[in-house]
């Protein structure tokens, strides 16, 4: 019979499933011994049903101007225990220096005084808002929510790729990638103490609720969204509706008197938390772009007044700047007094004195960034670009240091995928989602696999036509759940089934019963 | 927390409730006139099909009209709300923006709908159109029912089923006023019983069929039949009383009113006063969809421009 991984050649990265060639790692052993009995034929078919139940229910990303089912491959990625503990300690320490720089730059700027981080990090951040100024978060919360995009260099190490801060996206393809997965490929779980991820809205709705200002007693959330027209409005919806909040957009809400209010069949109400998926630009007309139609006027006065508080805050985009990211050890170092425990991607700061050389003259061998890049967009790779590109690369960052940062080149570890009718490898990365309540940062267990579809291709965005993978965290003991041996009380009493006039199940004829 | 509901999510609402119903009843037309055509070889397609338009209130043009015509137009057309092909994508949208409202089952069988729609299309051109007006109707039961069953019987709820009601209304008293209006060219009493989807249901009152007035009494006077003028406003007005306090509320009067007419109505004089009660029962419904727009549905006011620091 044939294998589907008889031709899985390893690349030259670390690979999740397999050590070496034909030798597994222990936490995929019950997912290969699944998974390698299966015909291509009938992978495809529940590739296929899985895409066919995202289109019905409308889990979609647009690509290129057209609705496509997300894509999500059948093999899962797994992080046993021990990975995973390593990992989630080292994004909810990531989590907590970064709050605290945005305190102190909006605050003390102690650690610019110190000569941590230098001024012009700050001073020249385009995300710099004077506006957040002066506006102190219920709880001292700034980072709500974060999604901290992780790789898994050469060795197996994971590093730091970038920090999301502003408007992390993607924890509803966790949610529906575990659902999917489940109905399609159940066999696939069997004997596996897989964490669940299904707490994500609750644990969400309560960082939301103790974010509140603080003189309101039943606080009411809502999740602001620039609307169907949205990449993401899919995932709006989910986390309105997993939370049972108002879904609002910019013009369901009106501000009077320092205060919010939604426009609702019974008068207007007023709103405490909003959560928003608008970028800082689009949230104010009055404070940012005019032309914005999907914000709402004067909802950041009524922020800085406390009446209301955004998650996430105005202004964070001056932690996710990706030249502050290659201060994050230090900073981590200077404000928690710890040792980083997830290291960053080797960088370059073109903007400090020799390092911009250095940059030019092996620009062929590095990846080359803009620090405010999103979606993989502007991503230079030395290695694979032409002499053109190289070029004009080199022109800009010479023009401008600021706007740039430069890396290594990682070649990011690789899991087995379906690609036609065998598993090849394919480059992934991870996000994990951590959610802020101000007492503490909680992971949620896995996080966001996304897969580079193409042969060696190492830019996973699905933007960029990704794809991804169900992301299991393996439990060392059983999972634990709603526990049934809890109440101790006697078993329910067993009522007897309602039978037919003759004491027969009504609808079984006479005659037609079992011998 | 979700003691209040958006105006604007109500009004999706309401459309979603208007625009499946709309879908469903057009299908059912659908499907009675071409049963019709099929077994009766010597009725003028034309003219049978220019009374179809006028059922729905469309201008069949002056050129001669062929079955494939209304199908093109009436099913087909995505991009007129008055067929069923735009009023089930308008439903989806409209469902959409109100993800956070609908059950997702509600909308995962909108959305379902409208992506096997277009297989439907295709088979409809090789075999007829009966799979495809099947589908609809199959899907629209399967909408209102997920609507009952997964639904609190709350606001949102009650939007939905007060845009079902008043589409209802709608759309039997357009089936009805052809008979009335332009009874040669219009469907016989069977087919407008099964349009309506009361054929067993008016046997089963009456006993057999009958070509009579008796039909017209039984779609608008029935107490018990869910699809009746009677007992679509009676819902309605349930909803807009569960919705409303003002005592002299100007969404509720106008089917309220008309609501007494029918009930208090002396049958044996139903013929004659059949044009002017149409004519009325329609304008009541657009009076309070109207009245219901103004009250709920305020959202797009004049941009407040707040300053700051007042």
């Amino acid at each position: 019979m044939a294998d589907i991984f008889d031709a899985y050649a390893l690349a030259d990265a670390w690979d999740e499933m397999f050590e070496r060639p034909g030798e597994v790692r222990a936490a995929y052993e019950p997912v290969l011994a699944a998974l390698q009995p299966i015909e291509p034929g009938e992978l495809r078919f529940r590739a296929d049903q899985m895409a066919r139940s995202f289109t019905d229910r409308g889990v979609t990303y647009a690509f290129a101007g057209e609705e496509r089912p997300w894509p999500l491959d059948l093999v899962p990625r797994i992080l046993d225990a021990v990975e995973w503990d390593f990992v989630q300690r080292g994004v909810g320490q990531r989590v907590r220096a970064l709050e605290s720089y945005l305190a102190d730059a909006y605050g003390p700027c102690r650690a610019f005084e110190d000569g941590v981080v230098p001024w012009r990090l700050l001073l020249g951040s385009p995300h710099f808002h004077r506006a957040a100024h002066g506006i102190e978060p219920p709880g001292g919360v700034r980072i709500h929510v974060a999604g901290i995009d992780l790789v898994r260099d050469e060795a197996g190490a994971f590093r730091v790729l970038e920090d999301n801060v502003r408007v992390p996206s993607g924890v509803s393809y966790v949610i529906e990638n575990r659902r999917a997965m489940t109905r399609v490929f159940p066999s696939l779980f069997d004997g596996q103490h897989v964490v669940p991820v299904d707490g994500y809205a609750q644990r969400l709705l309560a960082a939301l609720r103790a974010a509140a200002p603080e003189r309101t007693a039943d606080p009411r959330v809502v999740v602001l969204t620039p609307g169907p027209g949205n990449a993401a409005y899919f995932e709006h919806a989910l986390l309105a509706r997993l939370m049972g909040v108002q879904l609002v957009e910019g013009h369901d809400l009106v501000c009077r008197g320092n205060r919010v209010w939604m426009r609702t069949t019974r008068g207007e109400v007023p709103v405490h938390v909003v959560y928003r998926r608008l970028d800082d630009d689009f949230l104010d007309p009055l404070h940012f772009r005019p032309d914005s139609v999907i914000g709402c006027p004067g909802i950041l006065g009524a922020a800085t007044a406390g009446n209301v508080t955004l998650a996430n805050a105005v202004g964070n985009g001056i932690a996710d700047d990706k030249l502050l990211y290659t201060y994050v050890p230090d900073l981590i170092r200077y404000y928690l007094r710890e040792e980083p425990i997830l290291p960053n991607v080797e960088s370059y700061r073109p903007d400090e004195p020799g390092q911009l050389e250095a940059v030019l003259d092996q620009i062929d061998r590095l990846v080359v960034k803009p620090v405010d890049g999103a979606g993989g967009q502007g991503i230079v790779i030395g290695p694979k670009a032409d002499a053109r590109t190289l070029e004009r690369t080199r022109k800009a960052v010479a023009a401008d240091p600021r706007g740039f940062i430069a890396q290594r080149p990682v070649a990011l570890s690789t899991s087995p995928t379906l690609a036609g009718d065998r598993m090849a490898p394919r480059h992934i990365d991870l996000r994990p989602f951590a959610v802020n309540d101000g007492d503490s940062v909680w992971v949620l267990p896995g996080g966001l696999t996304r897969v580079a579809l193409q042969e060696g291709n190492l830019i996973v965005n699905s933007s960029q036509g990704g794809g991804s993978k169900d992301t299991w965290v393996l439990a060392e003991g059983p999972v634990e759940g709603p526990s049934r041996t809890a109440g101790d009380g006697p078993p329910p009493p067993v009522v007897p089934r309602q039978l037919g006039p003759d004491g027969t199940p009504a609808l079984v004829p006479e005659g037609a019963r079992q011998q | 927390m979700n003691d209040v509901i958006l105006s604007r999510i109500a009004e999706a609402l309401t459309w979603t409730g208007r625009y499946v119903e709309r879908a469903d009843a057009t299908a059912r037309i659908l499907d009675a006139y071409l049963h019709r055509m099929l077994e009766d070889p010597w009725r003028d397609e034309d003219m049978a099909c220019r009374s179809l338009y006028a059922i729905l209130g469309m201008d069949a043009g002056p050129a001669p009209v062929d079955m494939q015509q209304v199908l093109d137009q009436l099913a087909f057309d995505a991009r007129s709300t008055g067929a069923i092909e735009g009023a089930l994508g308008a439903a989806r949208l409209n469902a959409r923006s109100a993800r956070e409202a609908v059950s997702s089952a509600m909308w995962e069988c909108l959305n379902a709908t409208w992506h096997a729609l277009a297989e439907q299309r295709r088979a409809a051109r090789r075999t007829g159109p009966y799979g495809y007006l099947e589908l609809v109707r199959s899907r629209a039961a399967l909408f209102f029912g997920l609507a009952d069953s997964t639904m609190s019987r709350d606001d949102s709820w009650r939007f939905v089923v007060l845009g079902r009601s008043l589409e209802r209304v709608d759309m039997t008293v357009r089936l009805l006023s052809v008979r009335v209006l332009d009874a040669a060219h219009a469907p016989d009493w069977p087919t407008l019983l099964s349009a309506s989807g009361a054929d067993e249901a008016y046997a089963r009152v009456y006993g057999g069929f009958g070509d009579t007035p008796r039909v017209a009494e039984f779609l608008l006077l029935d107490r018990d039949f869910p699809r009746s003028a009677l007992h679509a406003l009676t819902t309605a007005e349930e909803c807009l009383a569960a919705l409303g306090r003002p005592r002299q509320d100007p969404a509720r009067r106008p089917i309220g009113r008309l609501r007494t007419r029918l009930e208090y109505l002396d049958t044996h004089a139903l013929e004659e006063q059949l044009p002017p009660l149409l004519k009325d029962l329609q304008t009541a419904c657009m009076a309070s969809a109207e009245a219901v727009a103004e009250r709920f549905f305020p959202y797009q006011g004049p941009v407040v421009w707040a300053r700051e620091g007042t």
